[in-house]
């Protein structure tokens, strides 16, 4: 390269470095420290290992993966047909109106920004002395709050289905948005019958999209964290809780460096997911224009 | 909008207000039940606002309500700076740098905030020790969690204007490049910015992840905290919370109103797809 279109570079690159270092450090550095940590075992020296790795593999772990799994693909998918029923709703009513705006404005909150006040929203309405647990208690007799389901992976389902649908909402209305009004128009003038419509044409094109929206729901889910340590404080069913305990308990040696091999663990599983939301968007843009 | 606009058969109308009184429920109950739980004097019976100004009398509370504002301002201060010049630049004068920025900016989405906490211990040993022990520190790290939803704002507002143009008629009118960004570009991009600025704001008042596995007495730590032995109050805080997004997000919408009709900010008032809650 001539060294006047390096000296170019250098100067086009100078104002960018501001954000690369609070990039690299912040973000870039971190995750690289996770993922090296995970392949070092627990000596002072840190000398490469797969202990940490093989950890992942011990009962409690895979339980805990298990558990994961289970709540992040269960959520994802009670969120992701009933987030598509809610969108269609909003899709389909006047799109000035303030009703609208208020829906998703909801929807964007409780999706994005709820975290620790979902957990608390959910102990005053089904907790011990919840609303309506007592409203229950008075009219029917029973005790909605018995056995303690809200604190486990039923409880976990119930509130992470709070924050899915909306998040399925935000996702999947720019696609519904993307049906044009024409395309049913000829199909209709054509001789289809609305179920033939729905059938033949809109759920063939919207298919990429609800599948990329339901992975999108499944990373969400796997990797949050706020709602689920607010609401269990003790014990670590799913893999972001087992993170908490290993990061937190100073009994255990060794247990901060099993926080790194959990982390990687995260990692790979969310990346994966997004990798294939990635590929299934692309189908999705070709037609959304 | 184009709007996929089913009506006619009267079925569909019941059933439309079937779901929509269904999904009414699931979605305000709770924060009904929220606004009762927190009035509710469990004593005496009755109501009574005690929760409610405990935002305010309850000292650790109080304090950290201060400091999670004063978070929120300084992330909303130092994100704009970094991005809105680098975002500008890369448009005008390092347009080979342009996919790397974006790709940048939008990878704390596949990099969970627990993932970044886990690996950030070594970072902060070297932040407190240039900067002491504050939970000030954490705006560096918020300044990266809050990237995806501030570029997207930012960028569909860039996109709407002819950057180039307005660069180089300032320019050529002898304006430097601080006087052009500031006096110039950023008035055309405003609605942008602010998008960015609301939505990090809510990003910085909602997070917990990271302040609380470092042990930050941020506003949501203090909110879990308070929860074990005072529900009401942690109820209180966390609706006014909530309320307190929503607003922001719906005077965003409003005021966002109008302006690209198949823009995805019309909708989408954050712009952005996923965050990890």
């Amino acid at each position: 390269m001539p060294v006047s279109t390096l000296s170019r570079r250098v100067r086009e690159t100078l104002p960018l470095l501001p954000f690369l270092a609070v990039v690299l450090i912040f973000l870039v550095i971190p995750t690289v420290t996770v993922i090296v940590n995970a392949f070092r075992d627990d000596g002072a020296d840190g000398a490469a290992s797969l202990a940490r790795i093989g950890a992942l593999f011990s009962p409690a772990a895979l339980a805990a993966l298990a558990k994961s799994v289970l709540l992040s693909g269960s959520t994802a998918i009670i969120g992701a047909v009933l987030g598509a029923v809610l969108g269609w709703l909003i899709v389909s009513s006047p799109s000035t109106s303030m009703v609208r705006r208020a829906v998703i404005s909801l929807c964007s909150v409780l999706a994005q920004f709820g975290g620790v006040a979902l957990a608390f929203a959910f102990l005053a309405t089904v907790g011990l002395n919840g609303v309506l647990t007592l409203w229950v208690q008075q009219a029917l007799g029973w005790n909605l709050a018995a056995s303690g389901w809200l604190y486990s992976l039923t409880g976990l389902i119930l509130v992470y289905t709070y924050f899915q649908i909306p998040l399925m909402v935000i996702v999947f209305v720019p696609a519904l948005e993307g049906l044009r009004a024409q395309w049913r128009e000829a199909a209709v003038s054509l001789g289809a019958s609305r179920w033939q419509y729905f059938r033949e044409v809109a759920v063939p094109l919207l298919a990429p999209a609800f599948l990329g929206s339901a992975l999108l729901l499944f990373a969400n889910a796997f990797a949050a964290y706020a709602t689920a340590a607010a609401l269990v404080s003790q014990g670590s069913p799913i893999v972001p809780l087992l993170i908490r305990s290993a990061l937190t308990s100073e009994v255990v040696l060794g247990q901060s460096g099993f926080a790194y091999a959990l982390a990687l663990e995260m990692i790979v599983v969310v990346a994966a997911v997004m990798v294939a939301y990635n590929i299934l968007v692309r189908r999705t843009a070709r037609w959304l224009r | 909008m184009r709007g996929a606009r089913t009506r006619g058969a009267p079925i569909t109308g019941t059933v439309r207000a079937v779901l929509w009184v269904a999904f009414g429920l699931f979605f305000l109950f709770p924060l009904y039940a929220m606004a009762d739980f927190s009035t509710r004097d469990l004593i005496a019976g009755g109501r009574t606002l005690q929760a409610w100004t405990n935002l305010v009398t309850d000292d650790a509370l109080y304090q950290a309500i201060v400091i999670s504002l004063l978070l929120a301002a300084f992330t909303v201060a130092a994100m704009l700076v970094i991005l809105v010049p680098t975002m500008i630049w890369v448009r005008l004068r390092a347009p080979w740098a342009r996919g790397m920025v974006e790709f940048l900016c939008l990878l704390p989405l596949t990099i969970p905030a627990l993932v970044i906490v886990v690996g950030l211990r070594n970072v902060y040993l070297w932040v407190t020790y240039f900067l002491g022990e504050s939970a000030l520190t954490l705006t560096f790290v918020y300044v990266v969690l809050v990237l995806p939803f501030a570029y997207r704002a930012i960028d569909a507002s860039l996109s709407s204007i002819d950057m180039q143009t307005l660069a180089e008629a300032a320019r050529s009118l002898g304006a430097g490049w601080a006087t052009t960004i500031l006096r110039v570009l950023v008035p055309n991009i405003w609605p942008g910015i602010l998008s960015a600025a609301f939505i990090s704001i809510a990003v910085v008042l909602g997070e917990y992840t990271i302040a609380s596995l470092s042990g930050y007495q941020t506003l949501q730590v203090q909110i879990v905290a308070i929860g074990k032995s005072d529900g009401p109050t942690s109820v209180a805080a966390s609706l006014a919370v909530l309320l307190f997004g929503f607003a922001l997000l719906l005077v965003l919408s409003l005021v966002t109103r109008g302006r690209h009709a198949a823009d995805e900010t019309s909708t989408n008032p954050s712009g952005v797809e996923r965050v990890v809650a």
